[in-house]
């Protein structure tokens, strides 16, 4: 039988993009009308119990976004990029740990890249309208031609995903698209369609939460009994899950947050100080100018003009 | 007639007996110097208030866009910096605490109503508004640099964690707004004290107007022997 969630070939023929700016939920810096109709939410999920390490993902991710990460060095371990950049949008994060338990080694490997929160960091922090957008299926994009290159997305982030490319004469932000360019044509992300052992599935949440829940009922039958989805509600979920045979340890897969939250700091920064910065401003140039209008122009009289001349000639003004 | 010990004139301070009497305040260069602060710092409320609320993004255009405002926001502070210590040391002697200025803050909300200033201390070259002005803008620019330097990614991002980026980019715009409330007073004071925005420009401002603010200042120049 053929597996549930097999990505369809392209249909090369009038293709319906289904994907625009009438979709938008959020967007950076600005304000969006609601749209008139939602799109079902779609998630990526990646089975971390079921990825090899083989790296096609990330094959497949440069060569649909065209990019080319740099030939890079062994530092002891399959990492290669070492870390996400701003052309290698997902990089698989290779740890060896000990269970305590069991005292086996287990090869633990993480797809890292964007998570597509539900409550986007990087967009809240955005000072630059349009730079970062979200669409109503969970899609949280970078429009390239909006960015300043500031790196606010990267203080934003609660999952240090954004990568600033200083490459080009003018620095921008990149990450994981989600493949909104396919998905906007019917079709799933590069590294789904990639992956060879159907560890990365993409589909609607409720189908992918459906799917993680068979896997995690599979992998307590086989001993895992904290296996887990990872769908952290802090950033109200994410549109990229994994399942975790260790979900109450997130953290031993290259520090996966436990629990990711848009950073207090920056909720306060681009919260409420955003409106107290601006009317310590306004309310203070108002009280001054409130001041000039009721005491009026503290003006020099002619009598300290004179004054002034009897005291230079020696007088006793 | 007593003597007076001049402790905050400035070179260049003269009186110039006439009708009317006029007293040289700002050296040609000391102007120069201020107003290249005075610039730096408008280029630097417009650039950054641009990128602290979504609804001033629009400034960026007096610099032809977002990437210039933030490519050139963080080279204007380091000018504005330089340029506000250049006045820095030229002042601070100037801008120590007197006696009277603990009376003069006492007593300077009912001369913000009435600006009946003959119930005032007499004082010297700066009143303690000024003085305080000029130390807060002293502080507030070391830790804007500071803060600045510290989420200056284009040189510096590998120097903070994402975690102290974030501090700091608070801290910056928290300093900033202060600053710039600074500002509003010094400006509305000026054009609240007329005849004040002349020692700017000109470099000089009327007998009558040194008699009325710093007549401490004035008593200085002419009974110290040095005008």
């Amino acid at each position: 039988m053929a597996f549930e969630f097999e990505l369809p070939n392209p249909n090369t023929q009038n293709p319906q993009v289904s994907l625009s700016d009438a979709d938008l939920v959020r967007r950076s810096a600005s304000s969006v009308p609601e749209p008139a109709k939602k799109l079902t939410p779609v998630a990526k999920l990646i089975d971390v119990s079921k990825c090899i390490g083989c790296k096609a993902c990330q094959s497949a991710c440069l060569e649909w976004n065209d990019k080319r990460a740099e030939v890079g060095i062994n530092v002891g371990s399959y990492d290669n990029p070492t870390d996400l950049t701003p052309e290698m949008f997902t990089v698989m994060r290779f740890t060896e740990w000990v269970n305590p338990e069991s005292q086996q080694l287990e090869w633990l490997i993480r797809k890292d890249g964007c998570m597509h929160c539900e409550d986007p960091g990087c967009l809240k922090a955005c000072p630059a309208p349009g730079a970062i957008v979200q669409y109503s299926n969970g899609i949280v994009d970078f429009v390239h031609e909006n960015c300043i290159g500031c790196g606010y997305c990267v203080r934003g982030c609660p999952f240090n995903i954004p990568r600033i490319s200083r490459v080009e004469d003018k620095p921008k932000a990149y990450k994981c698209t989600l493949c909104s360019d396919r998905i906007a044509v019917g079709q799933g992300p590069a590294c789904a369609k990639a992956c060879p052992t159907h560890a990365i599935v993409f589909g609607t949440k409720d189908e992918m939460k459906k799917h993680a829940e068979a896997r995690i009922e599979d992998l307590k039958s086989r001993g895992y009994k904290n296996a887990g989805l990872y769908d952290p509600p802090g950033v109200s979920g994410t549109h990229v899950m994994y399942v975790l045979h260790h979900a109450d340890k997130p953290e031993i897969y290259a520090n996966l947050p436990k629990d990711p939250k848009i950073s207090t700091v920056v909720e306060i920064w681009k919260g409420l100080f955003k409106y107290a910065g601006l009317a310590a401003i306004g309310g203070l140039a108002a009280i001054s100018a409130l001041h000039q209008v009721v005491s009026g122009a503290n003006r020099v009289s002619r009598t300290d003009e004179e004054k002034a001349k009897r005291l230079t000639e020696g007088g006793n003004p | 007639m007593t003597t007076i010990t001049p402790y905050d004139v400035q070179p260049g301070d003269k009186v110039n007996r006439g009708d009317p009497v006029t007293v040289d305040r700002h050296t040609p260069f000391v102007r120069v110097n201020h107003w290249t602060t005075a610039i730096t710092l408008i280029l630097l409320t417009l650039s950054g208030l641009a990128l602290f609320h979504p609804s001033l993004f629009f400034l960026t255009d007096v610099f032809g866009g977002g990437e210039n405002a933030r490519a050139l926001h963080p080279w204007l502070g380091v000018l504005m910096f330089v340029s506000f210590y250049g006045l820095f040391f030229r002042f601070w002697r100037a801008c120590q605490f007197a006696a009277e200025d603990g009376r003069w803050l006492v007593k300077m909300p009912s001369f913000m109503v009435s600006g009946d200033e003959e119930k005032m201390p007499e004082v010297g070259r700066f009143n303690a508004g000024q003085k305080m002005f000029f130390w807060a803008m002293a502080f507030m620019l070391i830790v804007m640099l500071v803060t600045g330097l510290g989420i200056w990614d284009q040189y510096f991002f590998p120097y903070t964690t994402i975690e102290a980026k974030r501090i700091l980019v608070l801290l910056h715009s928290i300093f900033a707004i202060l600053a710039i409330c600074g500002v509003i007073v010094h400006v509305s004071m000026v054009i609240w004290e007329r005849g004040t925005l002349q020692a700017m420009t000109r470099g000089h401002v009327t007998g009558g107007w040194a008699w009325k603010h710093h007549r401490k200042w004035l008593r200085e120049l002419v009974l110290g022997g040095r005008s």
